[in-house]
């Protein structure tokens, strides 16, 4: 063997550094944060949802303060609890989840198409060539960040309405269901993420990822319904706002979950696997595909 | 000791064999096989969609080649799990994220590559961006967006650098300083690749040249024997006796060409040669004024018969 005589540039003396995933993670972390619309999102995000959610429990507290409590002179009042207020539906109200759902969508679909569309991606794996591992990253970052930010609204919007109704039956979080409500609603976000984040890979456009995401999140549950057919019903059933649905709904309030119910193992087993289906997802489609 | 040190221990070869690059029905990259060697700065040329872009793209694994292969160093570059240490790239200066600060930009790359983060300094200032750090890409000129990607191609101090049409939008004190950064990171001996439409650009940058045309490979070699192909000769001849005159230097062998301005230029036959045939026929002559091509009239000469988007070409 030759001995070594080429003439070394030397700028930098350190050995190649091992490739490691927490690179990776930091690389994200930095990218995410960079951004002021990540800010933005996520502030007015968890203030929209947690205001309108404290508004539904001022609102309640105030019509219930002022209305004629129940007694056995008004029998066409029926002491029935499917006829009385649920303190847990002012933390979890639909349309203001629902909103949350796109707008951590977004973040997720953001953190790839905003690569794609600006051309960042090329530097991006031109700099990391494990396309997987970097998607891998980017899903990682932007899961914690939602799974942070969605305990912080789940647990404030629990917490500040349930305290607001504290004179209407508010709950703790050991009361039945109130927990597993909490826990459903925090997770939601990082899910969403996910999904989001997935379809920003495949289909790399601004547009084109929001609408998909609108109505995969939100369309799709509300279009499969009926008990007619039951197969419709059970495509619905496995959206993830049917998943949390159940999953928020009071166990003791739960009276008619209709003909073809979802199961709160089966709620929890749709958010595994959506989880699971957007990261294989997002893993192939980034794999062999020009940038 | 070999396999052990930093890949800077020597300048890794670029080796394209076969190279083909398809769009559809659209041939970017023609079976194109070639070499680019450390401690010269070797310049790529070819007229706009020659296929320049394409080619890099696959050298760093963007883009999948539909046949042949490139490696780096022996090995595709996209096998590799971290590239920043091994080949430093500019393909698009606008590859990057306006709303980042140019220091974020840096900082993310040099994070995922386990780089340490003194680093974005000490590029930032290398390309005279230090003052700019702080500020968003977004309002950054193109000229300043070349300062920046050459910064992140440097980040990693690798031993292999592509640059693709890296002069644009830059003035003429960045030009400078850009061939001088060339030279110096070729007599370090590294690796350098710099892709260009103009001649005249790599006239006064290169060592070496890759001509390509349509995707396929028109000449390889170094600048002195590509200017040694203009050393043909054109003839500009003025004379009243032109149809006497063509008809003899044809005869000769020569092509002959009237100009739009009345003179006739002669190739395939030496000024000597002409004067001598027009003085034993009694042809008057105006003018005899031989004319080197320049390296310039080569290329054009070279890659005309395969441009891709000829200016009013019918079709």
């Amino acid at each position: 063997m030759t001995p070594e005589l080429d003439e070394a540039p030397a700028r930098l003396q350190a050995r190649v550094p091992v490739a490691r995933f927490r690179h990776l993670l930091a690389a994200e972390w930095i990218k995410l944060w960079s951004l002021r619309s990540t800010y933005w999102v996520l502030g007015v995000g968890a203030l929209t949802v947690i205001g309108i959610n404290v508004n539904s429990a001022v609102s309640n507290a105030d019509r219930l303060a002022h209305q004629t409590p129940w007694s056995p002179d008004r029998p066409d009042f029926p002491d029935r609890s499917e006829f009385s207020f649920d303190p847990l539906t002012t933390a979890f109200v639909d349309p203001a989840w629902q909103m949350f759902m796109i707008i951590t969508a977004a973040v997720g679909a953001i953190a790839v198409f905003g690569e794609y569309s600006s051309g960042l991606i090329r530097t991006t794996f031109a700099a990391v060539p494990d396309r997987q591992a970097v998607i891998a990253a980017k899903m990682t970052v932007v899961s914690a960040v939602m799974a942070a930010l969605g305990m912080l609204v789940s647990g404030t919007s629990f917490a500040v309405t349930q305290m607001l109704l504290r004179d209407h039956g508010g709950l703790s979080l050991g009361d039945p269901g109130a927990l597993r409500a909490v826990a459903a609603a925090a997770l939601l976000a990082p899910l969403c993420a996910l999904v989001g984040t997935a379809v920003g890979a495949v289909v790399r456009h601004a547009a084109g990822s929001v609408v998909t995401i609108v109505a995969l999140l939100l369309l799709v549950p509300v279009l499969f319904q009926g008990e007619r057919f039951r197969w419709v019903k059970e495509i619905g059933n496995a959206m993830p706002l049917s998943a949390w649905e159940r999953l928020v709904t009071n166990p003791e309030r739960a009276h008619d979950l209709g003909k073809y119910p979802l199961t709160v193992t089966e709620a929890w087993i749709v958010y595994g696997a959506w989880a699971g289906v957007a990261v294989t997802v997002a893993a192939l489609v980034v794999r062999r595909r020009d940038v | 000791m070999p396999g052990r040190g930093p890949p800077r221990q020597r300048g890794r070869v670029i080796e394209a064999t076969e190279l083909t690059k398809r769009y559809g029905r659209t041939t970017a990259v023609d079976r194109l096989s070639f070499t680019v060697r450390p401690g010269v700065v070797t310049g790529f040329l070819g007229p706009n969609g020659a296929g320049k872009t394409s080619t890099l793209r696959m050298v760093l694994g963007l883009n999948q080649p539909s046949g042949g292969t490139v490696t780096v160093d022996g090995q595709p570059f996209g096998d590799r799990p971290r590239g920043l240490r091994h080949v430093g790239s500019l393909l698009d200066a606008h590859d990057v994220h306006g709303g980042c600060t140019a220091r974020a930009h840096l900082r993310a790359l040099a994070a995922g590559n386990g780089l340490p983060l003194r680093r974005v300094a000490e590029v930032l200032a290398e390309v005279g961006m230090a003052d700019a750090a702080g500020r968003r890409i977004g309002g950054f000129s193109l000229g300043m967006k070349q300062r920046l990607g050459i910064a992140a191609a440097l980040l990693g101090d690798p031993p292999v650098l592509l640059f693709d049409e890296p002069l644009n939008g830059l003035d003429p004190e960045g030009v400078r300083w850009l061939r001088n950064l060339f030279r110096q990171l070729a007599d370090e001996g590294r690796t350098v690749l710099v892709s260009s439409h103009l001649m005249g650009e790599m006239q006064q940058t290169a060592d070496e040249l890759i001509v390509i045309g349509r995707g396929r490979l028109i000449a390889a070699e170094s600048l002195r024997e590509f200017a040694a192909r203009g050393t043909q000769l054109r003839v500009s001849v003025r004379t009243p006796d032109a149809e006497i005159l063509s008809g003899l230097l044809e005869g000769a062998g020569a092509t002959v060409r009237l100009e739009l301005d009345g003179a006739y230029t002669v190739t395939g036959l030496p000024a000597d040669r002409i004067g001598e045939l027009a003085f034993a026929h009694g042809v008057r002559l105006h003018e005899l004024s031989p004319h080197a091509a320049s390296l310039e009239e080569s290329f054009m000469e070279l890659t005309t018969q395969s441009v891709e988007y000829a200016a009013g070409a019918a079709r």
